[in-house]
């Protein structure tokens, strides 16, 4: 009879939700996380797209369950080494210990992108230039203002920074930063109606249930600026603001526009962590460097190693509820894996 | 002089895709592959040195060129300066300049 022990890295949204389907299995999972709470990067969000319910009752809950079933948690604790032997997966941890599991789940998540590598637009340059990052932290402070304490009287966002583009390696679409973009505008124009606000795109991405309606609400409730055209540069003024240049693509015409604060919708990427993983267990990586699963359809949360199971971000952007299902389907697969051991 | 009856010829507007001719399009893809990335966002245009002073645009100039509509395109491409600005701003890698170059070399006089 197998031990039936899982090690999940990552105490993100997948990671815990994967530990808590696997307890609920008969699983004896161990869930380790880097960071000093769990939650991942849910934890420096305000509100969710599209039910603009509160990232903290979503990470409360999971917590919550995480303590009621007495799941055994690592905090501040990194994956130094992973290795397979013998049909066991080892993971050594930075701290010092080590630990032995029948199968592990990878649910790592995955880096923001960094917007100081697009200099043209100014990021860490002008002091109103903000991702979209440090926007939800100011949503979630309850206190949005620029770098003079002031409030914005105009407001631009830039979508696809850092995704779908080749200039700096990413060529994948980081497929939330869309929604969030219509979200953030939304909220801006809820705590300043009158603040003028522009979103610039090049295709706008409304996948999810619920989405498009958003997005028709920003329109016709919030008469948000939709501009075709993604921004080539910004330059600071005098007065602190932000000058963009673009082309309104469907007039065909150059288009320039000063506005108080500019707020660039960061992309996901993968971690370098993944090419660790894909080096010591001989998983595979997608050219974006994101893990790959076996298949995209029924194995999705399989990979090519035995024992070894992905769930989450770290197989590609996902949004938060997409995260949690597959964590299921994960925690059900290495479910299934385990009890044919035995 | 003729007296003008109000009769006035218009051109044809619509890009006439089952007339047009797309050889120099198709040797100008043969030359520089990337152009078939481009998704139109404009990036090109907006940080365009020519574009600043003229009325210069060209993600419209290189669409028609890839729709065959060529009778224009050598007057416009004489507005570029070809300082390669927008090759550095492609978000999908398209070697703008190089496309250009090509149309200048392979558009008729």
């Amino acid at each position: 009879m197998a031990a039936k022990r899982v090690i999940v890295i990552g105490g993100g949204v997948s990671g815990m939700q994967a530990a808590i389907t696997l307890k609920k299995q008969g699983m004896t999972p161990l869930l380790i996380e880097k960071d000093i709470n769990l939650g991942g990067k849910l934890c420096r969000w305000d509100r969710l797209f599209p039910s603009q319910t509160p990232a903290k009752e979503v990470v409360e809950s999971l917590v919550g369950q995480i303590s009621e079933l007495g799941i055994r948690t690592l905090l501040c604790c990194e994956v130094s080494e992973i290795a397979r032997n013998e049909g066991k997966i080892e993971v050594s941890t930075t701290d010092g210990n080590s630990y032995e599991a029948e199968a592990v789940i990878i649910a790592s998540g995955f880096d923001l992108f960094n917007a100081t590598r697009k200099e043209e637009y100014g990021y860490k340059i002008y002091p109103n230039v903000i991702t979209s990052v440090d926007l939800e932290e100011m949503f979630k402070e309850g206190r949005v203002v620029c770098a003079d304490g002031k409030a914005p009287r105009s407001v631009a966002f830039l979508h696809c920074v850092g995704s779908r583009d080749r200039q700096v390696g990413n060529c994948h679409c980081s497929r939330v930063c869309c929604i969030t973009g219509v979200k953030q505008a939304m909220e801006i124009k809820e705590l300043y109606p009158d603040c003028n606000v522009y979103n610039f795109y090049m295709d706008m991405r409304m996948f999810g249930s619920g989405y498009e309606e958003l997005y028709t609400k920003a329109q016709e409730k919030y008469r948000i600026n939709f501009i075709r055209g993604r921004i080539s540069e910004c330059s600071g003024t005098i007065d602190s603001g932000v000058r963009i240049k673009a082309e309104d693509t469907l007039a065909g015409r150059p288009l320039k526009l000063t506005v108080d604060m500019l707020v660039l919708l960061v992309g996901k990427q993968a971690p370098a962590l993944n090419a660790k993983f894909a080096s010591e267990l001989g998983i595979t990586v997608s050219p974006d460097g994101f893990l790959k699963g076996m298949d995209c359809f029924e194995n999705a949360t399989r990979t090519s190693v035995e024992g070894v199971f992905v769930a989450g971000t770290a197989t590609g952007p996902k949004n938060v509820g997409e995260s949690m299902s597959e964590a299921v389907k994960a925690a059900m697969d290495v479910s299934e894996y385990i009890n044919t051991l035995s | 002089m003729m007296k003008n009856f109000g009769y006035t010829i218009n051109t044809k507007r619509a890009i006439d895709l089952d007339k047009n001719d797309l050889s120099i399009a198709e040797e100008v893809m043969r030359e520089v592959p990337s152009w078939s990335l481009c998704i139109g966002c404009g990036s090109c245009t907006a940080t365009c040195t020519a574009g600043a002073f003229t009325d210069y645009n060209f993600r419209k100039t290189h669409l028609l060129a890839r729709r065959g509509d060529i009778a224009t395109l050598r007057k416009e491409l004489d507005k570029c300066m070809l300082c390669g600005k927008c090759v550095l701003q492609c978000p999908r890698g398209v070697n703008t300049r190089g496309v250009i170059a090509a149309l200048c070399r392979l558009l008729p006089q």
